[in-house]
């Protein structure tokens, strides 16, 4: 123990001077603002910057930002604001016939209806389950028509929000039975079901998004039997329900190593089968596990349906680039993204809030 | 048991015959479905005199690729053009996964900073580039250099020799030429900046793009690791007189190290995953060489399993390294 010495690094010989009390929560402003040295050197910097910014940010959003009237009016001018004013609803609804653009509105607003509804824990039931079945046959045929005295609409005019929804909906509730198998397959003490549900999860984690997109669009078409043609729409919803389920699948995973063994165990004895016991027993307890991470997944999927746009597809995205091919406009590329942004971020900050939310109050919550 | 009392049932009921029932139909359902699919691939291909194989990898491949960083030209083979795709899609990687660590680091120390408006712009920054997905942000930027920029005539001049138009980003850059090493600034020429180091818009908008967006990620997992250090280790940090960088540098960052790598790594193999992405900008990577190969021979097939296995090789690369890494930690920590 004699090189000790040698060993010690760092040892003050002098003591410090007391320090004052730190700033604590009722602390005022500028105190926290200029505590030390570091710190306002980091309020002067990161004030000056903003100080910079924000005049030119105004300017051209405000002062300068053109908020009526045409194209003409946009040019050599700021923020072309009446671009989004005079274009919003072929960003929002994509080339969807005008005179039927109630059927859109209609189904964003049924959405909406269904995801307010299900907020509260107290409705997480069978019946919402059921809801959300029955919500999302009425929207499909809502925008499809051709019967109920319909006008039919071709997939390949459905565009803008609802394709987005649609996509996140579908390929959240399309992929979660496909989800619990996987999960279900994983933890399995079979090898066959075991590896294949490894391998065809890591493989599709393993994979670029953009890759399984051009797996569904370019190959899909060509594994089936000919003559046997399959919708583009079709073809997206495929490679985002796979990539889904691989997601979930590994979130369920969770949620499935964290019910105790002892509730099988017990199941079992009460002479349930194994269908019956994972029905009854695990599933309920697995899932109302991992609900705030299955949430923060939907923020993924949302993100994810952007992609579409390269297979061609006229989500919110690619429909706010038609819109912007316009001659009598000056594209105001800038002013459409932002409101693009904006959307998503409204859909996207509020489903992760929620996450939080549940996850703050949700008891036994994700806590793994 | 009685083996002679009504045998079919006590097959049906022992355990071990229905699992390997059960694993028998699972087995030849699935090697069924991949049979027929295969089937129809093959059956369709040569409806359609499209050849399998990867003989079309030795032909010339044709198509101008408008940067890269290994050397390329339109008269060389399809298989050099893959290897040039990668070349950029690895270097693009590199480059974002060290630039969106130090942002990452920078945006997680705001945060926990205890001037509210560093936390505040920090936290503005995170639910910003996680809420908005980030093909929007790519195509946002490159709308931003290619509009949003001047003509090189008055290009913006931040910082001495640094000039930002709507050709691209031109910096200056050391030139090491018969054994001596100067700095080489861009100057206008009749048209454009010449000389430095140009960045093309395609470049500039995946390299912020994916930066920003990889930063806010990084930037949580490394405050997730900060936070999860008891915050006894920065009492008694400070209470042995350390200093506030030394405190972070010496104790909090080594023991929150072990509770960031794991999600780190998984990070990395999204940033390089995501790098895909820069396909909607046109920035020559992998994927874009794959879709225009795929456009010009056709073969769907072959470009698109090159692409499945580059992107495996590279996933579950990382994943091995990922687990060797934590093996050897476990095993240093106790």
């Amino acid at each position: 123990m004699s090189n000790v010495t040698h060993i010690e690094a760092f040892v003050r010989r002098e003591a410090l001077a007391a320090l004052p009390p730190p700033p604590g929560r009722d602390a005022a402003l500028w105190k926290t603002l200029f505590s030390s040295v570091g710190n306002a050197a980091a309020t002067l910097l990161i004030g000056g910057v903003l100080l910079a910014a924000i005049p030119q940010l105004m300017s051209w959003a405000v002062v300068h930002g053109v908020w009526n009237g045409d194209g003409d009016a946009c040019r050599d001018a700021g923020a072309c604001w009446a671009f989004l004013r005079a274009k919003y609803p072929m960003i929002l609804f994509g080339i969807y016939p005008s005179a039927e653009r109630w059927r859109p509105i209609l189904v964003i607003a049924v959405i909406l209806a269904l995801t307010l509804w299900t907020l509260p824990r107290s409705h997480w039931t069978r019946t919402t389950v059921g809801l959300w079945i029955a919500g999302t046959l009425a929207v499909l045929v809502l925008m499809g028509g051709g019967i109920f005295g319909l006008t039919p609409v071709p997939t390949s005019a459905w565009g803008g929000l609802p394709i987005t929804l649609l996509l996140t909906v579908l390929s959240v509730g399309l992929g979660f039975p496909f989800a619990v198998m996987l999960a279900l397959g994983r933890q399995s003490t079979m090898p066959v079901p075991r590896y294949l549900s490894i391998g065809l999860i890591e493989i599709t984690r393993g994979l670029p998004l953009l890759s399984i997109l051009f797996i569904a669009s370019i190959l899909l078409p060509l594994m089936l039997p000919e003559g046997f043609t399959i919708d583009k729409l079709a073809r997206a919803l495929a490679a985002l329900t796979v990539f889904s389920a691989a997601y979930i699948a590994e979130v369920l995973r969770g949620g499935l190593q964290g019910v105790p063994t002892g509730q099988g165990e017990a199941a079992r004895a009460l002479g349930l089968s194994w269908f019956q016991m994972t029905r009854l027993i695990i599933l309920p307890q697995a899932i109302r596990k991992v609900i705030p991470p299955l949430t923060s997944t939907v923020v993924v999927v949302v993100k994810n349906t952007s992609l579409v746009l390269v297979v061609g597809l006229f989500d919110l995205l690619s429909s706010g680039r038609a819109a912007l091919v316009d001659p009598l406009w000056p594209a105001p590329y800038t002013e459409t993204y932002i409101m693009i942004a904006a959307t998503y971020f409204v859909i996207c900050f509020g489903i992760s809030r929620y996450a939080l939310r549940l996850e703050r109050t949700m008891p036994n919550g994700s806590s793994t | 048991m009685d083996p002679g009392h009504n045998l079919i049932g006590g097959w049906v009921r022992d355990a071990r015959v229905r699992s390997a029932a059960f694993q028998t139909v699972v087995a030849v359902a699935a090697i069924a479905l991949v049979w027929w699919l295969a089937h129809n691939t093959i059956n369709n291909l040569a409806q359609r005199g499209i050849t399998v194989g990867f003989d079309f990898l030795g032909r010339a491949a044709r198509f101008p690729i408008s940067e890269s960083v290994l050397p390329y030209s339109s008269v060389d083979t399809f298989a050099w053009a893959f290897v040039v795709g990668l070349g950029n899609t690895l270097f693009a990687s590199a480059l974002i996964i060290v630039l969106a660590t130090l942002l990452g680091f920078a945006t997680a120390l705001a945060r926990r900073s205890r001037n509210p408006l560093a936390r505040g712009i920090g936290a503005a920054f995170v639910e910003t580039m996680r809420n908005t997905p980030l093909v929007v942000q790519l195509l946002f930027w490159y709308a931003m250099v290619t509009l949003g920029l001047p003509h090189p005539h008055d290009a913006l001049n931040p910082l001495p020799g640094v000039y930002l138009t709507d050709r691209g980003l031109y910096i200056p850059w050391p030139r090491i030429a018969d054994f001596s090493f100067a700095m080489e600034y861009p100057t206008l020429g009749r048209f454009n900046y010449s000389g430095g180091l140009a960045l093309t818009p395609e470049f500039t908008a995946m390299l912020v793009g994916l930066v920003f967006y990889s930063a806010a990620f990084v930037g949580e997992i490394i405050r997730g690791g900060i936070d999860a250090v008891a915050r006894g280790q920065w009492e008694a940090g400070r209470a042995l007189g350390l200093p506030e960088s030394l405190v972070l540098r010496r104790i909090i960052m080594p023991q929150a190290l072990r509770v960031i790598i794991p999600p780190m790594t998984s990070q990395y193999i999204n940033i390089v995953k995501n790098t895909t992405l820069a396909l909607v900008v046109g920035y020559p990577d992998i994927a874009f060489v794959t879709a225009t190969t795929i456009n010009q021979t056709g073969q769907a097939v072959e470009g698109i399993l090159l692409l499945m296995i580059v992107f495996l090789v590279i996933s579950i690369g990382g994943s091995l390294l990922m687990n060797w890494y934590n093996r050897r930690m476990a095993l240093t920590v106790r």
